[in-house]
C-alpha cells in the first residue's frame, strides 16, 4: 500500500514538475515556464534591481592590456577612462552588453531577418522582406570594407571581446526579463552582427521610397494632373543650402535613355494591393550658430534625431576617454564609438537626407525557374542566395532569392511583402548594399580636432546619407549634405524603371566634392530638417517628397535670434509653433462658410480662429486644426483617387496648401460625381462638417486637448507587453512643428552644445540608461523630456574621480 | 523538534540547491531531507510546502521590497492580469509549497513509517 502511495506521490511531484518546466499556452499566448519564471533564485524576481543596487565592480579580463576604469554618475552614465583605444571599446561592448544586451540582439536578428526564431512565424513575412532586401548580403558587403580597415577591425574586434566577455560571464538568472518571458538565450555577438545593426538604422533611414505608389499615380493620372499632384519643388521651400548657392555643371554628362519617353514616362499599372507603410516621419532637425550670434561668443550645436520612441531606448548615453580621444554623447547599443556628441575641440550631429537610394528594376526572367533573364540583348545567369528562415516551433522555411546585375529579385509571383500583389519581377537596387564603412566616420569624428578632421571623416559616410552638422571651439560652423548618392537624371528612380537592358541603370555615384555643403557661412548659422538640400540649380535631380515647414521655421527663427544662450536653444529645440498651421489655418477660417454652421460646429469653428499656431499640449485649438485639414485634404481628392490602382502616392499636405494659396479654383477642388463645380468654400465647409463629427467624440472622450488627441507613448520595443510601456505622455509638438513628437515618434535624442574653453552641454532623451523593466533606470529620464528639461552633460576628467557626481565605479584590469 | 529541524533544513538545502542547480531542485532537496528525517507523511507534506512557501514567499518578498516592488507591479500586469505585487508573490510562495509538500510527502513515503522510532 505504502509503495502505491509513493509511487503515486512520485508521479504527481514529477508531474508538477514537468508542466511547471514547460511553456504552456493560455488563452491564446504563450506563457514562460512558471516553475522556473517564478523561482526567486532563477526568475524574474531576479531582474527586480534593489533600488539601491550597487554597480560598483572589480573585474578582470585577459584581452585587456591595460587598466579601465568606469566612472559611473547619478543618472547612471558610465565615464570610461582607458589607457588605450582597444580597452576602451572592449569596455563600451561591455557595458553596452551589460545594460542593454536584449535589445543589441533583438535588433541584430530582425535586421537579419532571423525574428522567427524568437517569436515564431508571425514575423515570416518581415524575414522574409529583410532577406529579399538584402539586409545580410548588404551587412556582409559592409563588413568586407570594415574589416579590411585596421583602425575599424580593431575597433569591432574590441568591441565584439566586450561583449561577448559579458555575455560568457551572465549566468543564467541574471538573463534579461525579455529571455525569460520568450524562453530563448543570447548567443555571441560577432562583428556581422555589428554590420547588421548599422544596416537597420540604413532600412530605418535610407529606405524609403515610394516607387510602386508614385508608378500607380502615374499611370492613373494624366500627365497635367500628375505634375499638379506631384511637383518636384515646393514654394515654401528654404533648402539646406540656401537658393541662390551656385553649383558646377557634373563633370560627368548623365544619359538620359532613349526610351524615357516612351518606356518609362508611360501609361502603365503595377498590379498591387493595399499596403501599411512605414513611418515616413523619421527626420531630425540640427543647427549651428556662430560665435557672432551667441551671448557667450562661442558656437552652439544642436540636433535632435527623430526616430521610433521604444523602449530600451535606441540611445545610450556615454563618454569615453582615452590618452588619444575623449568623446562624450549618445552612442548605438550595438555599435563601438559615440554616434552624437562632442571632444574636447568640437561637436557632430546628424539629420537624415531621406534621398531616395532604392530603386526598383522590372526583370524579365526565361522561364520559372529563374535561371536567366533578359538583359543587353541577352540571358544572363542569375545567381540564387538560399534563405533559411528558423521558426520557432515549425520546420524551416526555405526562400530562394534571385540576384541579378541590379541587385537581388525582392518582389516575385511568391513575394509581395504585403506591398504588391504581381506576376512581375522586381529587383531592388539600394546603395546600402554596396561595401562601406560608416564606422570610420564616427572613429574619426570622435577624434576630430578641426574642420579638416570633419571633412575628411564625414566623406566616409555612404548610407544613410546625412545632413552632417559640426561646430568647432576655433569658431567654425559647417554643415554637409553626405552620403553616396546616385547620380540622378530628372525622374530617374522614381518609378519603377525597366531591367532588361543598361540604359536605365545608376550611371555614377555624385563625386564628394560635388556634395553640397556650407561652411561659416556669413547668415551665421547653418541649418537642417529634412528639407531638400539644394533649390532647382543643383544639377542632380534630388527628388520630390521633402518634408519643409520644420526647416522654413528653424530659418525664420535662427535669422532673426542674437545673442543666443544655450537655454535659448533649449527652447528653440522644445518649440511647439506648427508653421504650417500659421500658413494653412487662416486658408480654411477665411473659406468655411459660417451661415452653414450649427451653434456647436461654431464653437469648434471659434477654437480654430482663436488659435496662436502653438500646438500646446493643452491647445484644443491644434486638435480642430490638425483633425480639419486631414480631413480637408480628404475631401478634396477623394472623388479623383476613388477609382484609382492600390498602392497609390498621395500628394503632400504643403502641394495642397500652396496649391490653394495660388488658386482657389484649383482644378481639384470640384468634385468629379457632382453636377456642379465646388468651390474652395464648399470643400472647406464639406471637411470642416466631417471633422466636427470627428471632434464631438473626441470631446466625448475628453480627448480635445492636443496631447491627449495625439497621446504620444514610448513602447517597449516587444510592443505587447503593456506594463513595459510608457503611454499617455502630456507632450506637444507634432509634425511640421520643432518638437517633432507624434504619437510614437519623436526627438530621441537632444543635444545642445556650447563650445566655450570648457565645453557646456544639455542633453536628454525619452528612455533611461538601462534596459531592464525592473530598473528605476529604465524609464527615469521620461518625465524630464516629456516637460522639455534637459540634463547637463558631464565631460568627466580625470581629476574629477572624487566629485559627489560619481556614485559607483568599475575597475576592468588584465588577468 | 523533528519538524522544525526538516523545516530548516528543507529550506537551507532548497536554497543551497537552487545557488548551483535547476529551481526543481526544491524537489530533491525536501525529497531527501523528508526520507531522512522521518515523520508522519502529512506532516512530512506540511513541512514541505510550508519549507518553500516560507523561502520562496519570503526571497521573493524581500526581492521585491528593495525594488519597491517596481517589477512585480509590472509582471504581475502581465500573469495576473491586475497590478497585484503582493498576489504575485503569494503565487510565487504557493507554487514552490505545493512542489516542496508533494516532494517531502514521496519523500517521507520512501521508508515505511514506524510510530515507535
Amino acid at each position: 500500500m505504502r509503495i502505491f502511495f509513493f509511487i503515486l506521490t512520485a508521479a504527481v511531484t514529477v508531474t508538477l514538475v514537468y508542466f511547471l518546466n514547460i511553456s504552456l499556452k493560455i488563452g491564446g499566448a504563450q506563457a514562460p515556464a512558471f516553475g522556473k519564471f517564478l523561482s526567486p533564485q532563477h526568475g524574474f524576481w531576479q531582474n527586480a534591481e534593489a533600488d539601491d543596487a550597487d554597480f560598483s565592480a572589480d573585474l578582470h579580463f585577459p584581452q585587456l592590456s591595460g587598466k579601465v576604469e568606469v566612472y559611473l554618475d547619478k543618472r547612471l552614465v558610465p565615464h570610461v577612462f582607458a589607457e588605450n583605444e582597444n580597452d576602451v571599446y572592449f569596455v563600451q561592448g561591455y557595458l553596452h552588453a551589460k545594460f542593454r544586451l536584449w535589445q543589441m540582439e533583438l535588433q541584430t536578428l530582425a535586421a537579419a531577418g532571423r525574428a522567427s526564431e524568437i517569436v515564431g512565424d508571425i514575423a515570416l513575412n518581415h524575414d522574409r522582406e529583410f532577406r529579399r532586401l538584402g539586409m545580410v548580403y548588404g551587412a556582409e558587403n559592409s563588413l568586407k570594407q570594415m574589416e579590411a580597415n585596421e583602425t575599424v577591425k580593431n575597433e569591432c574586434d574590441a568591441y565584439t571581446a566586450g561583449v561577448n566577455a559579458y555575455i560568457d560571464q551572465l549566468p543564467d538568472c541574471k538573463l534579461p526579463i525579455e529571455y525569460k518571458l520568450l524562453g530563448y538565450k543570447p548567443e555571441h555577438w560577432s562583428n556581422l552582427k555589428t554590420a547588421l545593426f548599422l544596416k537597420y538604422m540604413s532600412y530605418d533611414l535610407a529606405a524609403h521610397e515610394n516607387d510602386f505608389e508614385m508608378t500607380n499615380a502615374q499611370a492613373f493620372f494624366n500627365p497635367a494632373d500628375f505634375k499638379l499632384l506631384f511637383p518636384s519643388i515646393q514654394d515654401s521651400l528654404d533648402p539646406i543650402i540656401p537658393k541662390g548657392t551656385a553649383y558646377s555643371k557634373p563633370k560627368i554628362p548623365l544619359n538620359i535613355p532613349a526610351t524615357a519617353d516612351s518606356l518609362y514616362f508611360k501609361k502603365d499599372t503595377v498590379t498591387a494591393i493595399p499596403v501599411s507603410k512605414p513611418n515616413k516621419a523619421n527626420g531630425s532637425n540640427n543647427w549651428a550658430v556662430s560665435a557672432s550670434k551667441t551671448k557667450n561668443g562661442a558656437p552652439i550645436l544642436c540636433n535632435d534625431p527623430h526616430l521610433g520612441l521604444n523602449l530600451p531606448s535606441l540611445w545610450i548615453e556615454m563618454q569615453l576617454s582615452t590618452p588619444t580621444f575623449n568623446a562624450y554623447g549618445a552612442s548605438f547599443p550595438g555599435a563601438p564609438s559615440i554616434i552624437i556628441g562632442y571632444n574636447d575641440d568640437c561637436a557632430f550631429g546628424f539629420t537624415n537626407g531621406g534621398r531616395d537610394v532604392r530603386d526598383y528594376f522590372e526583370i524579365t526572367f526565361k522561364d520559372d525557374t529563374r535561371q536567366e533573364y533578359w538583359f543587353n540583348n541577352e540571358w544572363k545567369k542569375t545567381d540564387f542566395r538560399i534563405e533559411t528562415i528558423k521558426v520557432k516551433g515549425k520546420p524551416d522555411v526555405l526562400d530562394t532569392v534571385a540576384y541579378t546585375i541590379f541587385g537581388p529579385v525582392m518582389y516575385d509571383k511568391s513575394f509581395g511583402g504585403k506591398r504588391i500583389s504581381s506576376q512581375k519581377n522586381y529587383a531592388v537596387k539600394w546603395t546600402a548594399h554596396a561595401e562601406s564603412n560608416e564606422l570610420l566616420m564616427f572613429n574619426m569624428l570622435n577624434h576630430a580636432h578641426n574642420y579638416n578632421d570633419y571633412q575628411q571623416a564625414v566623406q566616409n559616410l555612404h548610407t544613410p546619407g546625412q545632413n552632417c552638422i559640426f561646430a568647432c571651439k576655433n569658431g567654425d560652423i559647417a554643415i554637409r549634405t553626405q552620403g553616396e548618392f546616385p547620380a540622378k537624371w530628372n525622374g530617374q528612380g522614381d518609378f519603377i524603371m525597366p531591367g532588361t537592358d543598361s540604359s536605365y541603370m545608376w550611371q555614377y555615384m555624385i563625386p564628394m566634392d560635388e556634395t553640397p555643403f556650407q561652411y561659416n557661412p556669413e547668415r551665421g548659422f547653418v541649418s537642417s530638417a529634412n528639407q531638400r538640400p539644394a533649390d532647382s540649380a543643383y544639377p542632380y535631380y534630388l527628388g520630390r517628397d521633402y518634408p519643409s515647414p520644420r526647416g522654413f521655421y528653424i530659418n525664420r527663427k535662427l535669422a532673426s535670434m542674437n545673442n543666443i544662450t544655450p537655454q535659448d536653444m533649449e527652447d528653440l529645440q522644445t518649440n511647439n509653433y506648427n508653421v504650417f498651421g500659421e500658413m494653412a489655418a487662416p486658408v480654411l477660417i477665411k473659406n468655411i462658410n459660417i451661415q452653414a454652421l450649427n451653434a456647436d460646429e461654431k464653437s469648434f469653428y471659434d477654437l480654430l480662429k482663436d488659435w496662436n499656431f502653438y500646438n500646446e499640449k493643452d491647445s484644443k485649438a491644434a486638435t480642430v486644426f490638425v483633425v480639419t485639414w486631414q480631413h480637408f485634404l480628404d475631401t478634396v481628392y477623394a472623388d479623383e483617387y476613388k477609382n484609382a490602382p492600390q498602392p497609390i502616392a498621395y500628394p503632400m499636405n504643403s502641394t495642397l496648401l500652396e496649391a490653394v494659396l495660388k488658386d482657389t479654383a484649383y482644378k481639384f477642388l470640384d468634385d468629379i460625381n457632382t453636377a456642379t463645380k465646388e468651390s474652395l468654400a464648399d470643400m472647406a465647409t464639406i471637411a470642416f462638417k466631417t471633422a466636427v463629427k470627428e471632434l464631438v467624440i473626441a470631446r466625448a472622450e475628453g480627448k480635445l486637448e492636443w496631447s491627449k488627441y495625439k497621446d504620444t507613448h514610448v513602447n517597449h520595443l516587444l510592443k505587447k507587453i503593456a506594463p513595459f510601456n510608457r503611454e499617455h505622455l502630456d507632450i506637444g509638438g507634432g509634425t511640421n512643428v520643432i518638437n517633432a513628437t507624434t504619437s510614437d515618434h519623436g526627438p530621441s535624442w537632444r543635444m545642445v552644445v556650447s563650445l566655450t574653453e570648457k565645453t557646456e552641454a544639455y542633453g536628454v532623451y525619452p528612455g533611461g540608461q538601462s534596459g531592464n523593466p525592473g530598473s528605476k533606470y529604465y524609464d527615469n529620464f521620461i518625465n524630464d523630456w516629456v516637460q522639455g528639461k534637459y540634463y547637463t552633460l558631464w565631460m568627466m576628467t580625470k581629476s574629477e574621480t572624487r566629485d559627489p557626481k560619481v556614485k559607483w565605479k568599475m575597475t576592468f584590469s588584465k588577468g | 523538534m523533528k519538524f522544525f529541524i526538516s523545516l530548516l533544513l528543507m529550506m537551507l538545502l532548497s536554497f543551497t540547491a537552487c545557488l548551483f542547480m535547476e529551481w526543481w531542485s526544491i524537489a530533491i532537496a525536501c525529497f531527501i531531507i523528508a526520507a531522512l528525517i522521518r515523520q508522519r507523511p502529512g506532516i512530512a507534506f506540511i513541512t514541505g510546502f510550508l519549507a518553500l512557501f516560507l523561502l520562496w514567499g519570503g526571497l521573493s518578498y524581500w526581492i521585491s521590497d528593495n525594488n519597491n516592488h517596481l517589477l512585480a507591479h509590472k509582471v504581475s500586469v502581465i500573469i495576473l492580469k491586475k497590478d497585484n505585487p503582493e498576489m504575485l508573490i503569494l503565487i510565487t510562495a504557493t507554487i514552490g509549497a505545493i512542489v516542496g509538500g508533494f516532494a517531502a510527502l514521496t519523500g517521507s513515503l520512501l521508508r515505511p513509517y514506524r510510530a515507535a522510532e
